[in-house]
């Protein structure tokens, strides 16, 4: 083992350390150790994170021009048969090595914000066990070598997720909240369960690398007979690839799968920060970018589908996010918003060097993404902790009292809304580029939801900054908040200067580097958009007036539409409440509670009754006792001597 | 001795054998029924020393398994008029009929 | 018909008179004493088939031990005189059918079994011989088995004595 497979090794066991100490000590130790404890863990990590990046991307990653995977360990956890095994494995190859630096940086800060943020909480050890509980399963299941591996760990960041999610469990709504992201992404994940059964069955491996090479060369044995057999129009493999993305879609809060992330905004800011700025909700994308090759080559028309959904959920996100008034649900949308982004954004791509931009721009964007959504997060924490209220009608005026959290959170806001020079603009440029080749009717509908973007972007920030004078006086929230304050800064450096980072070098579909394209005529749209929308923005709330009313009055019941968030919820409920339970909820338990226990009840009753019936025979009485077994043994004589003599 | 047939000496043995079972059913008292099981042992041991005695007389097993017989019959007493004692202290009678707590 | 042979008949009606007495009277006492007085005419039986040791045994441990212990409890259990309660009628058919069957059937066996004597040498059942088969340690030698018989008595001693150990009241 070199250097470098030790650090990664050690990435993964510091915040499963962390969390067992945490929870095991939690209640001898003082919180301000736990937090202290579990901060430099992070730090730790995500210094071995940064250091493992430099030795992949600069010292051994690079074979024959190419990135390679790399495997750091593996060990054969389970063997079914010769062929087909689990094994534990980490892998470094370009997008897990990313992810390794994205989720160990971003935690780390979560992590500090939160010794702030979370002062004073009775159960401050427990959450940051938890926390590191779920950076340990989300690291875990970037670095999988194999669908089972990954499986494994998508399970255990949804059950992390819970407890994160339901950390205020005495509140109802947030254990609702908890049981609904749950649920919900449980039930995608029986899609990509049987997605992988369906997959493996074909591929005879769960092994990505082996999977991907044996369903993409043009004459595998594996290839022919999976794609052999069809059902409505899709191939087996693309059925299996549109299992696996259903999984995929309910992580990273797809249309119609969306509805339990606003729900998930319960839970603690910054945990929503690391849940859905970087993490969890990129678990669907990098799921989907795993298996790309095999979506590009074989299967382009489940890759089609996904970009369909992608940019459908991006626009209904967007238009959502335009008329909530919970600050931390505008951002929920958002970012359902910007993993649509990531998502159609693999979906128009393609194989092969130009046609799989989409490929480098979603992991682009999705590196980016978690920088400056992360610190919209945590801004939004730290102004939540100051107004103590998630309405935006309680807030306005704050960029007197909170300069730092004013001037990041501009700059995310400007970042997301693609303004040039800072690092959304690349990446979003480099996604509508691929789009504009890959499929224009998408482009067009990215690029709408873009300008959506910045207006929502700048709608809430000037909501929050600006619209009316300051109602909480004008001393300082800031104050002695530098655990805070610091991970803002560091974002905010991020999501500046990340885009400046030459992705197409380390990260593309083939692991060849290849140049991003840059046009500077083509990002005049894109830039237009999001200036119209952050124009219209300014226009409605940098003051107050009654411009917002009337333009959403003159949208009339669409906007009501988009405020009730277009009844999704509703129809959920309807589904499950009305028809789900009444046609196949109440026939069930009407069954279980007659049939099945009745059975088992009637067998407890014959047992019951014939050994009252029997029971005299146990009289106590020693000569009975023998008289019997003399008899017996009588009975056994004569029948022996009558059958054998 | 070698006019008598084995026959009439086992049949004198399980004679004896079944006057134990029929004393040890329809005796009350544990001492009795103690006795009884001493005459079952006992025709046991008639068994053995008569098929030494008649079929096998170059062997001395018959005799070996008398011997631990009748040690074991001595154990076996020892320690049921132990727990005979020990039952008329508790149950102030040593009647099976009277001692029959062990029941459903 | 030798001596020998009327004397087992008569000894072995004089057994079996003895244990139907043992069996059928209603003085606990008595039937100690009957038992005695078969046990002895077992011993009797054993000496006319020259068995010697085994008689001696008979006489040391039965007689001498088991009958003096059944008699011992007895008086300690205040029982000598009374006259022992009978049982249902029903209970004792039962009882005598089935020995009754029992022994039917046995003699029936015993009667049509035809036994075959072995014809090797017959050897000397002299304590000497006896002596030195059982405490032996070669092939069919009986010294595992003796030991293990001596644990049990040991045993067996240690235990009664816990068992009718009057318990402390606390």
């Amino acid at each position: 083992m070199s250097t470098y497979d030790i650090a990664a090794l050690l990435i993964l066991l510091l915040p499963i350390l962390s969390f067992a100490g945490l929870s095991f000590l939690g209640k001898r130790i003082t919180p301000c150790t736990a937090g202290i404890v579990g901060t430099t863990v992070l730090f730790v990590a995500a210094g071995l994170a940064l250091f493992t990046a430099y030795g992949y991307f600069f010292q051994f990653g690079e074979v024959a021009g190419a990135y390679a995977h790399h495997t750091s360990l593996e060990i054969n956890w389970l063997q079914f048969n010769e062929n087909l095994s689990i094994n534990l494995s980490i892998i470094l190859d370009p997008i897990s090595v990313m992810m390794l630096v994205v989720i160990t940086v971003i935690s780390a800060m979560v992590h500090l914000y939160s010794f702030k943020y979370m002062h004073g909480e009775e159960r401050f050890a427990t959450y940051y066990a938890y926390l590191a509980l779920f950076t340990f399963s989300m690291l875990g299941l970037v670095v999988s070598g194999n669908l089972f591996q990954m499986y494994i760990f998508w399970e255990l960041v949804g059950v992390s997720s819970f407890l994160l999610i339901g950390f205020y469990f005495t509140k109802p709504s947030a254990i609702a909240a908890a049981k609904k992201a749950f649920i919900v992404t449980r039930f995608a994940d029986l899609g990509f369960l049987l997605g992988i059964l369906m997959l493996s069955y074909g591929a005879e491996t769960l092994d990505f690398f082996v999977l991907i090479e044996r369903l993409t060369q043009p004459d595998s044995v594996y290839l022919a007979s999976f794609t052999a057999t069809s059902f409505m129009g899709l191939s087996a493999l693309s059925w299996g690839l549109l299992l696996v993305f259903t999984g995929g879609a309910g992580k990273s809060a797809m249309f119609p799968l969306h509805i339990w992330l606003p729900d998930a905004m319960e839970g603690p800011t910054p945990v929503s920060a690391l849940i859905h700025a970087a993490t969890m909700v990129v678990a669907g994308v990098y799921l989907v970018a795993r298996l790309f090759p095999v979506f590009a080559i074989s299967a382009p028309d489940a890759l089609a589908i996904v970009g369909y959904i992608g940019v459908f959920t991006a626009l209904f996100a967007a238009v959502i996010a335009c008329t909530q008034t919970d600050i931390k649900r505008v951002l929920a949308y958002s970012t359902i918003s910007q993993i649509a982004f990531m998502m159609f954004a693999l979906g128009v791509a393609g194989w092969g060097e130009e046609k799989a931009e989409g490929f480098t721009a979603s992991m682009f964007h999705l590196f980016t993404h978690a920088f400056f959504k992360a610190l919209l997060f945590l801004g939004a924490g730290a102004v939540i902790h100051a107004v103590h209220s998630n309405e935006m009608k309680d807030m306005g005026g704050l960029r007197k009292s909170m300069p730092i959290t004013h001037i990041t959170f501009l700059i995310a806001c400007l970042a997301i809304a693609g303004v040039p020079l800072l690092s959304g603009f690349f990446s979003k440029e480099a996604i509508l580029n691929a789009a504009y080749h890959g499929n224009p009717m998408i482009f067009y509908v990215a690029l709408l939801t873009s300008g959506l973007t910045a207006f929502y972007m700048f709608r809430l920030y000037f909501r929050i900054f600006w619209y009316k004078a300051d109602e909480h006086g004008h001393h300082n929230h800031e104050k002695g908040m530098w655990a805070m304050n610091l991970p803002l800064i560091i974002l905010a450096i991020g999501a500046a200067f990340t885009g400046y980072i030459p992705f197409g070098d380390f990260v593309s579909a083939d692991g060849k580097p290849f140049e991003l394209p840059f046009h500077l005529t083509f990002s005049i749209a894109p830039v237009l958009a999001g200036v119209i929308g952050i124009g219209i923005a300014w226009m409605m709330y940098s003051k107050q007036n009654s411009n917002p009313d009337k333009v959403s009055a003159s949208f009339g019941r669409f906007y009501n539409w988009a405020y009730h968030k277009f009844y999704i919820d509703e129809i959920y409920l309807f589904v499950t409440k009305k028809v789900l339970f009444n046609l196949v909820g109440r026939p069930a338990a009407w069954f279980d509670k007659n049939v099945v226990d009745g059975m088992i009840n009637g067998y407890a009753s014959i047992t019951s009754t014939t050994s009252e019936a029997i029971k005299g025979m146990q009289s106590g009485r020693l000569q009975t006792y023998t008289l019997f077994f003399l008899g017996g043994v009588l009975v056994v004589a004569i029948l022996l001597i009558v059958n054998f003599i | 001795m070698e006019q008598v047939p084995l026959s009439h000496v086992l049949i004198l043995s399980s004679c004896l054998f079944f006057l134990g079972i029929y004393g040890f059913f329809s005796r009350r008292n544990m001492i009795t029924m103690l006795m009884s099981i001493e005459l079952i042992l006992n025709s046991i041991n008639i068994n053995f020393i008569a098929f030494n005695k008649y079929l096998y007389p170059h062997q001395l097993e018959g005799v070996f398994f008398t011997l631990f017989i009748i040690t074991v019959a001595a154990a076996e007493v020892s320690l049921a008029i132990a727990i005979i004692i020990n039952l008329y202290r508790k149950f102030n009678t040593i009647d099976v009929e009277d001692t029959n707590t062990m029941k459903f | 018909m030798s001596a020998s042979a009327v004397m087992f008949y008569i000894l072995g009606a004089l057994v079996l008179t003895f244990g139907v007495l043992t069996v059928f009277t209603r003085k606990i006492f008595r039937a100690a004493v009957y038992l005695l007085l078969s046990l002895i005419g077992i011993a009797a039986i054993y000496i006319i088939m020259d068995m010697q040791f085994i008689a001696a045994l008979q006489i040391v441990i039965y007689v001498g031990g088991i009958v003096v212990l059944i008699i011992f409890s007895i008086f300690l259990t205040h029982q000598a005189g009374e006259r022992l309660p009978s049982r249902l009628p029903k209970h004792l058919l039962w009882s005598i059918l089935l020995s009754g069957v029992g022994l039917l059937l046995a003699t029936h066996i015993l009667y049509h079994f035809s036994y075959k004597p072995s014809i090797e040498p017959a050897i000397e059942h002299s304590v000497k011989n006896i002596g030195t088969q059982l405490i032996d340690f070669r092939s069919y030698g009986y010294v595992f088995p003796f030991e293990v018989v001596s644990i049990l008595l040991l045993a067996a001693m240690v235990g009664s004595i816990i068992i009718a150990m009057k318990t402390k009241k606390n």
